[in-house]
This record gives structure tokens, sequence and C-alpha cells, in this order.
């Protein structure tokens, strides 16, 4: 068991989509298991990031625990991988990078439609926002990107198997897209 | 006896005319050289640099070096397609380029070039530059978050529409389009859907309003093949040689 490849997940400023994603590989999930061990994963909900081989986020960096989360990843995983648009670029999430942060709390808690009890959100629980939305290879070093909103099924698992593999990264015309 | 001119381009011949760019030789022969400011319908520009190739040992633009007898060019090696994607990842940072909310996304050619040189990353800082977006015209939207300044917009409606409704102005990584009108809004222009300008954007800063992802992904133009193959965004447009693709 011990030999296993260890990997690690986390989705910072995301959408879960790309976990969904890499769920998306289906049955080759059971190939994927015989070879590696996840460590701190939304899969498996352990909270705490061990040291690992792979380390794949997905988001980019929007709040204080996301820093803080990426760099507990960065220290821990020998290989650090940007899974999808947010942790590439800042994807959707960085759109509110054109306007003052207070603007967007504002328009969300304060003047937005439908609101009761008008207030920003202050509790010591709620981790601070940043006051512009990053991609993660501003913050650390990142190792490897892997492009699209979500990347398809294919595409993580054409990464990890030539990754584990310790082939070229490369992938067939069809599997890279920014979107 | 009419002599027929080469050149030779990764190790092809490719034949020229006389007054022909190295880039309109190429397009003519079928070979494929990265641009995005390049249109073969407008006076070339050399303003993108996404053309770079190497002659004889220096560094210049595919669509405004003319072609001569003899040339090597080089537009395919490590360091060339190194340098393409350096460019293409500038203009992806100092813009705010987020496919994933963008309608031209799929059929954008920033995209599809950036796809064909392997660009997985925009590798430098973001700017998230302040920008607008202009929607006060009834049958089109500019974006001004996705403009990349290749001028097309610009040499279309004053070369062929004749209206100047396009301009850059300001200087460096100040320069920002702008638009010839009393208010700067495109709705207070004399600009209309049918003009030229209105179909040279290579990229999702000049869209049509009403049509937003008529194609679903998979079969938007540069889904399936490269650019190489495919070819440019704007012959596809109606009235091109491309009009009515799929």
């Amino acid at each position: 068991m011990t030999d296993k490849i260890r990997v690690a997940t986390a989705s910072l400023c995301g959408c879960f989509g790309c976990h969904m994603s890499l769920l998306d590989i289906d049955e080759r999930i059971i190939d994927l298991v015989q070879l590696v061990e996840f460590d701190r994963s939304p899969i498996n909900d352990i909270k705490k990031v061990g040291d690992c081989d792979i380390g794949i986020i997905e988001g980019g960096v929007a709040n204080a625990e996301n820093v803080e989360v990426l760099l507990e990843f960065r220290k821990h995983c020998k290989v650090l991988v940007a899974l999808g648009a947010c942790a590439i670029n800042g994807g959707i999430p960085a759109m509110r990078n054109s306007f003052e942060l207070r603007e967007c709390l504002e328009e969300a808690y304060i003047d937005g439609i439908g609101v009761a009890n008008p207030q920003i959100p202050n509790d010591v629980e709620i981790p601070l926002l940043l006051n512009k939305v990053h991609p993660i290879h501003e913050v650390v070093k990142v190792d490897h990107f892997l492009p699209g909103c979500p990347p398809s099924g294919d595409t993580i698992w054409t990464f990890l198997t030539e990754l584990i593999e310790g082939k070229p990264i490369s992938f067939p015309y069809e599997q890279i897209h920014y979107d | 006896m009419n002599e027929v001119k080469t050149f030779r381009l990764d190790g092809v011949d490719i034949e020229f005319s006389e007054g022909d760019t190295i880039m309109d030789a190429a397009l003519r022969a079928g070979a494929y050289i990265p641009h995005l400011c390049h249109n073969p319908e407008f006076t070339p520009h050399g303003s993108c640099r996404v053309c770079i190739v190497e002659v004889n040992g220096g560094q210049v633009s595919a669509c405004t070096q003319p072609a001569a007898a003899g040339l090597e060019v080089d537009n395919a090696s490590d360091a060339i397609v190194e340098e393409r994607r350096n460019l293409l990842q500038m203009l992806f940072v100092e813009g705010n380029h987020m496919c994933p909310g963008c309608e031209k996304s799929g059929a954008c050619q920033l995209q599809a070039v950036a796809y064909y040189t392997g660009m997985l990353s925009p590798h430098y800082t973001h700017f998230f530059p302040q920008r607008s977006v202009d929607a006060s015209h009834p049958d089109t939207a500019i974006d001004f978050n996705r403009c990349i300044l290749c001028e097309l917009c610009v040499r279309a409606s004053r070369d062929v529409d004749h209206k100047n409704v396009f301009s850059l102005r300001g200087r460096g990584i100040d320069t920002q389009l702008t638009i010839n009108s009393p208010s700067g809004k495109l709705g207070d222009s004399t600009f209309a859907a049918t003009d030229k300008a209105a179909h040279v954007c290579p990229v999702g800063a000049i869209l049509p309003k009403h049509r937003g992802y008529e194609q679903p992904i998979g079969n938007r133009l540069y889904d399936r093949q490269p650019i190489s193959v495919v070819g440019d965004v704007a012959a596809y447009e109606p009235g091109n040689k491309g009009d009515g693709h799929d």
C-alpha cells in the first residue's frame, strides 16, 4: 500500500466542476486507485494535507483561507497541478476584479434584490476576501496546467496516466480548451 | 521565359509572385503561419507580431515581409513557437479573457492560435484592467475587455465602410480602441451591423447581439480541428468563403 502515489486535491475559489470532471473518468477510477492513494481531498473529506506526490488545485485564490491551503499544498506536494480555468487565470470569479470589492459586497448584501436585514457579513469564521481573485501561479510555483472549464474527464485521465507513467505530458487537440 | 520564383518555408518550396509578402505566398500555398492582426482582405499591419518567422537569421513579421527568391524561412522552430506563445500569453494577461463566459469561445482566433502554439497557461501576472462594455447599439455589442488592438475593425471601417467609426487612442500599454461618436458610444455612431467592421473581429470584442451561443460546444469552429486546418474565423462570416459552416 505504501508504494502508492499519494494525491491530494482541493477546491479553492472554484465551483467543484473540476472535481466533478475528475469523477467523470468513470470506471477508470478503479484503475486509478490501484496506482494512487488519496490524501486530503473533498472526495474523502480528509481535512489536512500530508506529504504527497501530486497536489491538484481547482479554483483561484480569492480569500485568506485559499492562500493558506495553497501554501500548505505547495509545501507538501512534489508536483503541483493547476486544474481548470479558475486555477489558471482566476476564471469566472475573477470577473469581480473589474469592480471594487466593496461594490461587490454591497451589491450582494446591501443593494441586492430581495435582501432582508442588509449587512455585509463580518463573522470571524468567514475567511476575509482578497481585493482581487488571483490565478494560483501568482502565489506559488505551479508545475502543470490543465485548462478547461472544466477540463474533461478524458483530459484529466490523459494527464494523470502520462504523469504517473513518467511520460512527457501531451494532449490530443480536442482535449485542450479554455472553456 | 517566365521563371517561377520560390522561397523555402520550413524546408518546403513556396512559389510567389512579385509583390507578395511571405504570408501571401504561404496562404496561397496552404501553409499555415499563425496570425491575428492579418486578414488577407486588408493592408498588412504587422502589429500583433504573432506571425514572426526567422528569415536568414533575423526575425520579421511574415505579413509585412516581402517574399524574395531563395529566402530560408523558419516558421516552426522551438524558439519561434516559444516566442509566439509568449506574445499570446502577454495578450491574454493584458486584457480580461474569460473564455468560459465569452460567446466567441470556440470560434475565437486568439484562443485557436493559442491552442495551436500549445499554450496551457498565461504564465505572466494578470493585469485585470478595468474596461467597459458598450451595449448601446441595437444589433452589436462591444466588450473592450477582449480587444487585442489588432485594428481590423479600424481598417474595415475606414477602408471598406468609409465611416471611420473606430480608431486607437493613447500610447503603449494605455492604447485603447475608441469609437468616433459624440458620446463615444457605438449606438451614437454611424456603425451598422451590415458594415464590414462588424465581421472582422478575431476575438469576442465586437459581437452580434441576439445570436449568442448558437453553436453547441463540440460543434464550434475550432472544437475539433486546429486553426491550421480550419483557417481564420473571419472567412466564415456571411458572404465569405467558409459561410454556412455548421
